[in-house]
């Protein structure tokens, strides 16, 4: 196996080019799932392009009332930029929830999205936030929804040449909250048995006008459960419209029982968890 | 491709190496600069033993290429005490009996330094929360997280002695 | 009671045991500077790798490597064809024996590979890059077996068999078919099917527990460099520098003389570094190359081809009459010892009772083999499995009976003079008294908060002692060198300074320590056991005491008395007669005139250590469980044990923390898991869920200190007892969270969830 080459290029352009140029380069952003690969030879990339050195890719940037995060912004940078961790806390939290202080120094939301784990701690997050991607490629750009970058298990949706530039996510709407919760056997370092993001609206008098749901790890893909989120509009989030909302997160679920977890037990935390994370979100709503 | 050349900032030095494209920070302080402090226990990112503090971020040094250090910052376990002058986590390791077999510990140091540097006086919670991504099979992590706390504690107190003084 | 109720105002009766020095290798420890497996590094050396079977069992048809061989860089490639074809042998490694030839095989495969992972071919080439590659191209054509990975699955009527010469020992009469049950083997006596059957309270259940690993952070690793006359170097971390030579020596057919180990630091081990996987491998590598070669395994290769403890299945009985006496046990239980017979089977079923009187008893262990990893010991090897089921009835029983589940333990203790049932009186143990301590703690009483629960557990080991060698040289200023052959595991550098000093009455700094090659120092068994601090520690006890004699021996010569008219105390020898009377020598003042009054000052003292008494260990672990999730946090835990003299408390404590931290992890959350092609699930440490630091609470410590008489200063041993007991006191404390019992670990969320469900 012959070496790989290693640029770093400076632009998006060059990266761009480069990627298209080689249909087996792999972007290096964060690098804490791309090494692993490499070293363990599930991957065999003949060039790698380090996205780091170009401007604009790290940090974290207003835009349009929301937020224009770098597609190699480190997880633990998301935590350190006051504003986006007051707008979208559910979604800082879970990107800080994935592998160890010394992984989310270096992982990125952008690098959890591409490489398209249904268990992906950031994902379900940005989901429910309702996060766009900006993608690069050689025939420009364009902005998707979070929840189209992946299709299935490693699997995403770029086409040859193409990167992510970028994760926006929308101004906090009034009233609004998110949170995201996962489950796992430890306290860190563990992949999500089963992970739910919420992201809610409540008007002035408590009244859920927008829900939106989202669990991971219970599909090949994020799920954004839309019956679950029509199941709270309209609702004060009592007890009964959270049982329906769980009941139609059941209902979405459809895991696989493996080393992580069993089918009977996936689907039972994806409810138990995303009334939990309704809960935090209503909170956080309520104080917004 | 060949070898790549690199220069970086190790532990204060310039310092030029080579290596493959796809060798590890670690293979190449390890291997190249003969900086055996840092251990590789997964090469997966998972047990910490190989953390470095990279342009003033702790990092899984198994988890970065060697290639991404060009022009960087990186301090290893080696540079963490100043010359004979053991840094106060390490001394209390050895004080607070720490360690067993060791092999855990320049992580676990390099980690805790890092901590310190940005939070000067963590709780317990805070302590085992940032060292988690360190195993130690050893010591049940008790001495460990003391350790740390008393180190913490004294850094405060020469801190505000400083300023006293100062 | 003998623990000290305030650690501060508690004074032992010495003045440098009991204290808590900085360790010798410290520093070096803190700064990086320690050298462990993969950091040595020979001149010219090539890096090695192994080629490991995908299949969990098959015969191997062929090997072609010539596409490896002609790969540039390439310096040598190795099958099982290169290693000698060995006759059946049983040689003793300490912790168990082993049978050399199995030994060889698991280190490379012959005829068959028994499991995922199993070592086919190995290659040195002059990069770590090459020799991968080089492995890869290895061609290997297997007929590949069905397997078995179960207890019921290797028993199973017509189950594929691994040794087809390996019928049950242990049975009144040899079967009359090979199987994969190596051994039966039962202790016990009195009538327990009659006792139980008279019992006012009976309890029974089938508990389980998974296959788990070490989990030393450092990988396996060595560095073989083999001469043209034969001679060959081998540096390594292991736990037995001598066990190393010992191995390869018989595997190779090479004088021991000709094998010079030098042992490395080495990165844990818990049992799990005793036996060779890789030195016979370099060995052969560099015999081939003529130039020294390093073999690491990797985080994978540790996880599917070093040597796990067993897991088990137990059937157990408990009765008892109504005041809580335990009139009879019955158990009968199976350890899954992986590709090759086991060692925990005997040491199981001898330690499962050995915490208390039962006078009517009888429990059957079986060895039995399937197409996983050859297991290894674990930190008292086979006691936690075991132990487990007996801790978990007795804890119900209290329950049934309404009694307090540390009395009703009391109530049965193993007490100095009583009889195991072995046969043999039981030494100055002190079980009653962790006991009496764990009632007496602050963390036994303190109110529990909704959801949570309260477990206790007790257990045993039996530690051990053996042969030992130490040496002890004077420098010519006094100061004191003393070596051993026992790798420094987790601080026994610093208890042999300490003892020495103790000994000669001199400061803990005037002593240095070093760990010698096999070349440099006599035979000394492995470290493990518990022993080192024990055995060697009491060889470097009577060396002191013969450098001791030795120094009012040149006293006397210097001042030309009788020796009998010296005295030692202070560190100095004393006159007490002539016109020198009065005044005194010290250390540094004899050893710089050694010259004139007979050479050197050394002492060498080699020994097979008696008298090792067993250690005992109380529980006391508080758990949370979410009624939700199932998810169990550990909020308090505190470990009681009998650990006779501390020498250094420091590192006493932090094995009785160590052991429970692995403890709970094997309670909880950690295992082996296979897929359905039999291939490790989860060879990592995402997967492998070893407790991290924020899954753990603080953990208190009481050591109850009731000296061993056959030790100068009291030591049993401490290392392996504190794993034993918190399988049962996670398993009771959750049990009492949740108000129903969970046989099976771990005790993972979904396990947990599902039995309340079931409940509810």
């Amino acid at each position: 196996m012959p070496s790989p080459q290693f640029h770093s290029p400076e632009t998006v352009e060059q990266a761009s080019a480069l990627l298209a140029a080689n249909p087996q380069a792999r972007v290096l952003a964060g690098g804490t799932d791309l090494i692993v690969q490499l070293r363990s030879r599930r991957i065999a990339p003949t060039a790698i392009v380090d996205i780091k050195r170009i401007a604009g890719m790290s940090g974290i940037r207003a835009a349009d009332g929301g937020f224009a995060i770098g597609a190699a912004t480190p997880c633990t940078a998301l935590k350190d930029d006051k504003a986006l961790a007051a707008a979208w806390p559910g979604v800082v939290e879970a990107a800080n929830l994935i592998g160890s202080v010394q992984v989310r120094n270096r992982a990125t939301m952008a690098g959890n999205l591409c490489n398209a784990s249904p268990a992906a701690d950031s994902v379900p997050a940005l989901v429910a936030a309702g996060a766009t991607v900006l993608i690069a490629g050689p025939s420009g750009q364009r902005e998707v929804p979070a929840a189209e970058v992946t299709s299935g298990p490693g699997k995403n949706t770029l086409a040859h040449g193409e990167f992510v530039v970028e994760i926006r996510l929308p101004a906090r709407p009034q009233g609004g909250g998110d949170a995201y919760l996962r489950s796992i056997p430890r306290t860190e370092m563990d992949i999500a048995v089963v992970g739910a993001g919420a992201a809610l609206v409540l008007d002035a008098s408590g009244t859920c006008t927008s829900a939106r749901i989202s669990i991971g790890a219970v599909a090949p893909t994020v799920l954004l459960v839309e019956a679950a989120g029509a199941a709270l509009v309209g609702s004060k989030l009592d007890d009964a419209a959270l049982e329906r909302m769980a009941e139609a997160v059941r209902v979405a679920a459809k895991p696989i029982a493996d080393k992580r977890g069993t089918v009977e037990y996936r689907i039972a935390m994806a409810g138990v968890l995303a009334k939990r994370v309704v809960e935090i979100a209503r909170q956080r709503a309520e104080k917004a | 491709m060949g070898k790549m050349m690199i220069s970086a900032t190790i532990n204060g030095d310039a310092q030029q190496f080579l290596c493959d494209p796809a060798a590890t920070l670690l293979d190449a302080l390890r291997d190249e600069l003969g900086l055996t402090g840092s251990k590789e226990g997964c090469g997966s990112g998972d047990c910490g033993a190989c953390t470095v503090v990279l342009d003033g971020q702790m990092v899984c040094s198994c988890l970065v290429l060697a290639a991404e250090a060009e022009g960087r910052k990186i301090a290893t376990i080696e540079g963490v005490a100043e010359g004979s002058e053991l840094h106060p986590v390490q001394r209390k390791f050895l004080e607070k009996g720490a360690l067993q077999c060791g092999f855990c510990t320049p992580g676990f140091i390099v980690a805790s330094k890092a901590l310190l540097d940005h939070n000067p006086d963590p709780s317990e919670h805070e302590v085992r929360y940032w060292l988690a991504g360190n195993l130690c099979r050893c010591t049940g992590y008790d001495k460990i997280v003391r350790a740390v706390l008393d180190a913490a504690a004294e850094l405060r107190q020469e801190t505000t002695t400083q300023r006293v003084s100062a | 009671m003998n623990a000290p109720q305030d650690k501060a105002s508690f004074k032992p009766a010495y003045d440098v045991v009991g204290t808590r020095p900085v360790r010798p290798d410290g520093v070096e420890k803190v700064t990086g500077k320690a050298i462990y497996g993969t950091d040595h590094v020979a001149a010219g050396m090539l890096h090695g790798a192994i080629l490991r079977s995908p299949h969990p069992h098959a015969r191997i048809r062929s090997i072609d490597t010539r596409k490896a061989e002609a790969l540039p860089g390439v310096k040598a490639v190795v099958t099982g064809a290169d290693f000698p074809s060995l006759a059946s042998l049983e040689v003793s490694l300490g912790e168990g024996s082993g049978n050399i030839a199995a030994i060889s095989r698991n280190c490379m495969a012959h005829e068959k590979v028994l499991y995922d992972g199993h070592a086919v071919a190995a290659v040195a080439a002059t990069s770590a890059v090459i020799a991968e590659e080089a492995a890869a191209l290895i061609e290997v054509e297997y007929e590949v077996l069905p397997h078995v990975l179960t207890i019921d699955e290797a028993l199973a009527p017509g189950a594929p068999v691994l040794h087809e010469d390996m019928f049950t020992k242990g049975l009144p009469e040899k079967p009359a078919e090979p199987s994969n049950a190596a051994l039966c083997f039962t202790v016990g006596r009195g009538e327990p099917d009659a006792a139980i059957a008279a019992a006012h309270t009976v309890v029974s259940g089938r508990y389980s527990a998974l296959a788990v690993h070490q989990g030393y952070i450092e990988p396996h690793a060595c560095v073989a460099s083999y001469n043209a006359d034969g001679q060959v170097q081998v540096w390594a971390s292991s736990q037995g520098a001598f066990m190393i030579r010992t191995l390869c020596a018989s595997i190779l057919g090479i004088s021991q003389a000709d094998i010079r180990v030098t042992p490395l630091e080495i990165g844990g081990g818990f049992g799990g570094k005793t036996k060779v996987y890789l030195e016979p491998v370099a060995i052969v590598l560099s015999r081939k190359s003529g130039r020294p070669v390093r073999l690491a395994m990797s985080r994978a290769d540790v996880f599917r081809a070093s040597g796990p403890a067993p897991g088990v299945v137990a059937d157990i009985t408990v009765g008892a009459d109504a005041d809580g006496t335990i009139t009879g046990v019955v158990m009968e239980f199976k350890m899954l010892s992986g590709a090759n017979p086991g060692n925990d089977t005997h040491s199981g079923a001898m330690s499962a009772l050995a915490h208390y009187n039962v006078a009517n008893c009888r429990v059957t262990g079986w060895d039995v083999l399937c197409n996983t990893a050859a297991t290894a010991a674990y930190r008292a090897p086979g006691a936690p499995q075991t132990i487990f089921p007996v801790e978990c009835c007795i804890d119900e029983i209290a329950q049934k009976l309404g009694l307090d589940p540390i009395d009703i333990r009391l109530k049965n203790a193993a007490r100095p003079g009583d009889v195991g049932i072995m046969g043999m009186p039981a030494g100055e143990i002190g079980y009653a008294e962790c006991l009496e301590a764990a009632k007496a703690h602050p963390h036994y009483s303190a109110p529990l908060g909704p959801n949570q629960g309260r477990g206790i557990a007790g257990g045993t080991w039996g530690n051990y002692g053996g042969p030992s060698t130490a040496t002890v040289n004077l420098g010519e200023d006094g100061s004191v060198l003393v070596t051993t052959g026992s790798p420094d595991i987790g601080g026994s550098r610093a208890a042999m300074a300490m003892m020495a000093a103790e000994t000669l009455e001199i400061a803990y700094e005037q002593v240095r320590v070093t760990i010698a090659d096999t070349s440099s120092i006599g035979f000394s068994m492995l470290t493990g056991g518990s022993r080192t601090t024990f055995a060697t520690g009491k060889a470097v006890i009577l060396a002191c005491e013969e450098i001791i004699a030795t120094l009012r021996a040149r006293a006397a010569v210097m001042w030309s008395i009788d020796v009998s008219q010296t005295e030692w105390r202070g560190g100095a020898v004393h006159c007490l007669s002539g016109d020198k009377a009065g005044t005194s020598l010290t250390m540094g003042q004899i050893a710089a005139k050694a010259g004139f009054s007979g050479g050197p000052i050394a002492a060498e003292v080699a020994l097979n250590a008696q008298g090792f008494l067993p250690g005992f260990g109380v529980h006391i672990c508080d758990t949370e469980v979410d009624p939700e999730t199932g998810h169990v946090s550990v909020t308090r835990y505190t470990v009681v044990q009998d650990v006779g003299t501390a020498i250094h408390p420091d590192y006493v404590e932090g094995q009785m923390q160590g052991g429970a931290a692995q403890g709970i992890g094997w309670a909880l959350n950690e295992g082996y898991v296979y897929d359905k092609a039999g291939r490790m699930d989860n060879p990592g440490f995402l997967d492998y869920r070893m407790p991290v630091c924020s899954d753990l609470p603080m953990i208190d410590t009481v050591m109850v200190e009731k000296p061993n008489p056959a030790h100068p200063f009291g030591v049993k041993g401490v290392g392996e007892v504190p794993i034993v007991p918190p399988l049962g006191a996670v398993a009771n404390a959750v049990s009492r969270a949740i108000g129903l019992r969970v046989h099976d670990l771990p005790l993972t969320p979904d396990r947990v969830y599902a039995a309340m469900q079931g409940k509810s």
